[in-house]
């Protein structure tokens, strides 16, 4: 039984030592991936130039055949919804909200909000299934073939922008702005909300170019925007960027997210994986051979006493 | 709790004897009209429409999740403080089977079964909360997502799982009288110990490390680089504390299992257990002190948020700390077992704390998540399958006592 023992116990530290490195290996090689791709597109919108006509959110939902669709006409009438600050749902990937402007009062600020493609997305290195790719265009697109519903994107997200079907009892989807991946992959089109705007609130392009688009627009308005390209450094970066007369706080930005990106938050936990197998069963070893051979001296000093006892009989 | 009134001339079948506790189907039904089994009754002829309502309408008609709380408290309560509660089996199994304490041996099998039984419960419950529950082998053998700490999580629990079955399964082999299996798995359980032991420490971490992706939407003087190493050592104090509590309860209900029953040696071990707790508890709240410096958080303190967090660190850790270790040295025994129901509650509060209270805490209040009632319901249901489970087992295999026709595991 003892050496039995023994002999497991190699096995067993012999596999674990090889799973571990091997799931860690691939951990690691696929933390590498999640990094943006340099020549990935974004959309840079400025909030200074928006309207707030919905045309945008209008253009998404008959874009991604969205359920609740109006009329083009009635989109633009309805003033109503701008009463309460909406964020994005199940049937809707994007909204346009208003906010006060602390300028002018007489002037409201629009903001059209969607996923914001983030370069290292939380969503993805959240996912358990990997239903979350970052393409190399820019897009992060979900894969509801893979989605086991669990919900850990949503709460991962730092922008709150991945929604969930509730509603729908079997098959309920994540759902979230597609960045219309399908449009974009192909040659020289653009999101169908970037396409629709009336005012060209929204420029698509190359993200390194927008940067410097945005830069130069702060650079030569300096009265117009705040010096803060949202987007350029958030969270590590993201494909949609944000240029703002007042500070993006007032506008519904969150501007406590620093510029850590969100999967290297879990990577020094991840990287325990192989040494906890390596040094556990190691000590553990260590501990159970000590135990024994301390259990074998207290009876070899039981006989030696029995045996002393016998003799001086 | 079960008359075993058997007649000289009456002879059980087996399944009389293994199933029927040696009575009469009769018999049987009638020993089971007892007020705990109305109450279980009751409990369950509530929660099993609750469940079949979720599954056939899904999650929206069911809860209070939202898009900007999609976790409620199946993963807070049933996930998150199952498995933390459940660390018993790891705790104990760590302590006798590498340490060699062997006054702890007894402890074993209860520990090892309910931690067997809180993960498989806690997974039952996660069932429920998984929009496609159907799937939920997935991340095993369809799509690999090895950057997430959940994967992690899904696979050890998973493992673990595997793990804490191999060290029961000697005790029903041993009640279905099947020798040579028992002697295999004995032989097991120091394998599935180690292996269970890595895993326990991992996923244990894991489970808090599922925060680290949420710096933004978890209270800073929750949200720390630390919540690893936080959640492990609330894991060891909620497998002790249970424990001591399992323990005390199963000895006093399934007393008459236990041919000699020896207080004295339950009351020296709770003390040993009691010692443990209120070490592992200074320890922690030393750690979260560091963390607190580490993270600078001190301005919160001086909030509300602040004085809910004082509640939790100096009202469930640090004051338990101290009157464990007063308990212990005085030897007093009924005090220890107070305390650790104390410290459990304060295992609960933590997790709902990370999971709920301190979570979205930028949220306005009406956007903030309040439990619905089928959520409550489920959960009871789910908390009381499980004791009935646990119920059914201790009266049938060999757990608190060793069985006649076996010689005992040697630790
Ligand atoms: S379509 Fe353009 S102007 Fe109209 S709401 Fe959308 S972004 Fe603003
Ligand atoms: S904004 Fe949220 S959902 Fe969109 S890519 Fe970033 S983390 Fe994912
Ligand atoms: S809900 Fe689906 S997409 Fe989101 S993390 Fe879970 S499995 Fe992945």
């Amino acid at each position: 039984m003892h050496s039995d023992r023994r002999t497991f116990l190699k096995i067993l530290a012999g596999t674990g030592i090889a799973t571990a490195l091997g799931s860690n290996n691939s951990a690691l090689a696929d933390i590498a991936t999640l990094r943006g791709y340099p020549d990935q597109f974004g959309v840079l919108v400025d909030t200074t130039v928006c309207i707030g006509c919905r045309r945008c959110e209008w253009a998404c939902k008959d874009w991604n055949k969205l359920p609740d669709q109006k009329a083009l006409r009635e989109y633009e009438k309805d003033q109503a919804v701008f009463q309460k600050i909406r964020r994005t749902n199940a049937d809707t990937f994007t909204v346009v909200n208003r906010f006060q402007n602390p300028r002018d009062g007489s002037k409201h600020i629009y903001v059209k909000k969607q996923c914001m493609h983030c370069y290292e997305p939380g969503c993805a290195s959240s996912c358990f299934v990997k239903a979350f790719t970052k393409q190399p265009v820019g897009a992060v697109t979900y894969d509801a073939s893979l989605c086991v519903g669990c919900r850990y994107c949503m709460a991962a997200c730092p922008f709150d922008m991945p929604a969930y079907q509730y509603y729908n009892a079997f098959t309920p989807e994540v759902t979230k702005c597609t960045f219309c991946f399908d449009r974009i992959t192909k040659e020289g089109e653009v999101p169908a909300c970037v396409g629709i705007c009336p005012v060209e609130t929204m420029t698509f392009g190359k993200r390194t170019d927008l940067i410097d688009l945005a830069h130069k627009k702060i650079r030569d308005n300096p009265g117009r925007y705040v010096n803060h390209v949202y987007g350029e450094n958030e969270v590590g970066g993201t494909s949609w960027m944000y240029l703002s007369a007042v500070p993006f706080n007032m506008i519904g930005f969150r501007t406590d997210l620093g510029s850590v990106p969100i999967p290297s938050m879990s990577k020094p936990f991840l990287s325990l994986v192989a040494p906890v197998f390596i040094v556990i069963p190691a000590l553990a070893m260590g501990f159970y051979s000590f135990k024994k051979r301390r259990d074998r001296l207290v009876e070899e000093e039981i006989k030696q006493a029995l045996e002393k006892k016998k003799e001086g009989k | 709790m079960d008359a075993t009134a058997v007649t000289t001339e009456f002879k059980p079948t087996w399944v009389q004897e293994k199933l029927f506790l040696g009575m009469t189907f009769k018999e049987y039904l009638r020993s089971n009209y007892t007020p705990f089994n109305a109450v279980a009754a009751f409990i369950l002829a509530i929660g099993i429409p609750v469940i079949m309502y979720r599954l056939i309408y899904g999650l929206g008609p069911s809860t209070n999740l939202s898009d900007n709380n999609p976790w409620g408290i199946w993963i807070g309560f049933d996930m998150l403080c199952g498995v933390a509660l459940a660390a018993g089996g790891f705790v104990i199994g760590t302590a006798v089977h590498l340490m060699g304490m062997k006054e702890y041996g007894f402890l074993f099998r209860p520990a090892v079964l309910t931690g067997f039984l809180g993960y498989l419960f806690a997974i039952i419950a996660l069932t429920f909360d998984l929009g496609r529950y159907y799937r939920i082998p997935y991340p095993m053998v369809v799509s690999w997502g090895v950057n997430s700490v959940l994967f992690l999580v899904a696979w050890h629990v998973a493992l673990y799982l595997g793990c804490q079955f191999v060290e029961w399964c000697p005790a029903i082999w041993e009640w279905l009288n099947l020798k040579k299996l028992r002697k295999i798995f004995v032989k097991a359980t120091l394998a599935a110990t180690i292996f269970g032991v890595c895993l326990s420490m991992l996923h244990q971490s894991a489970l808090g490390s599922i925060f680290l992706l949420m710096p933004e939407k978890l209270h800073p003087l929750w949200y720390s680089e630390y919540i690893p190493l936080f959640f492990f050592m609330t894991a060891i104090v909620g497998g002790l504390a249970m424990t001591i509590i399992e323990s005390m309860a199963s000895h006093r209900i399934f007393s008459q299992h236990i041919k000699d029953h020896d207080p004295a040696h339950l009351d020296r071990v709770t003390i040993g257990l009691g010692k443990a707790t209120s070490v592992t508890l200074f320890a922690y709240f030393f750690m979260k002190a560091v963390g607190l410096a580490h993270g600078n958080s001190w301005s919160y303190l001086e909030t509300a948020y602040g004085y809910w967090y004082l509640v939790e660190v100096l009202g469930f850790v640090l004051i338990p700390a101290f009157a464990l270790m007063y308990a212990v040295q005085n030897n007093r025994v009924r005090m220890v077992r107070g305390w650790a129901i104390v410290v459990v509650i304060g295992i609960v509060l933590n997790r709902v704390n990370h999971s709920i209270i301190a979570f979205n805490w930028h949220l306005a209040w009406a956007d903030r998540y309040v439990p619905h009632w089928m959520e409550v319901v489920l959960t009871v249901t789910v908390v009381t399958i499980g004791i009935l489970t646990f119920q059914w087992i201790m009266n049938r295999m060999p757990i608190l006592y060793d069985h006649p026709d076996f010689e005992p595991e040697k630790h």
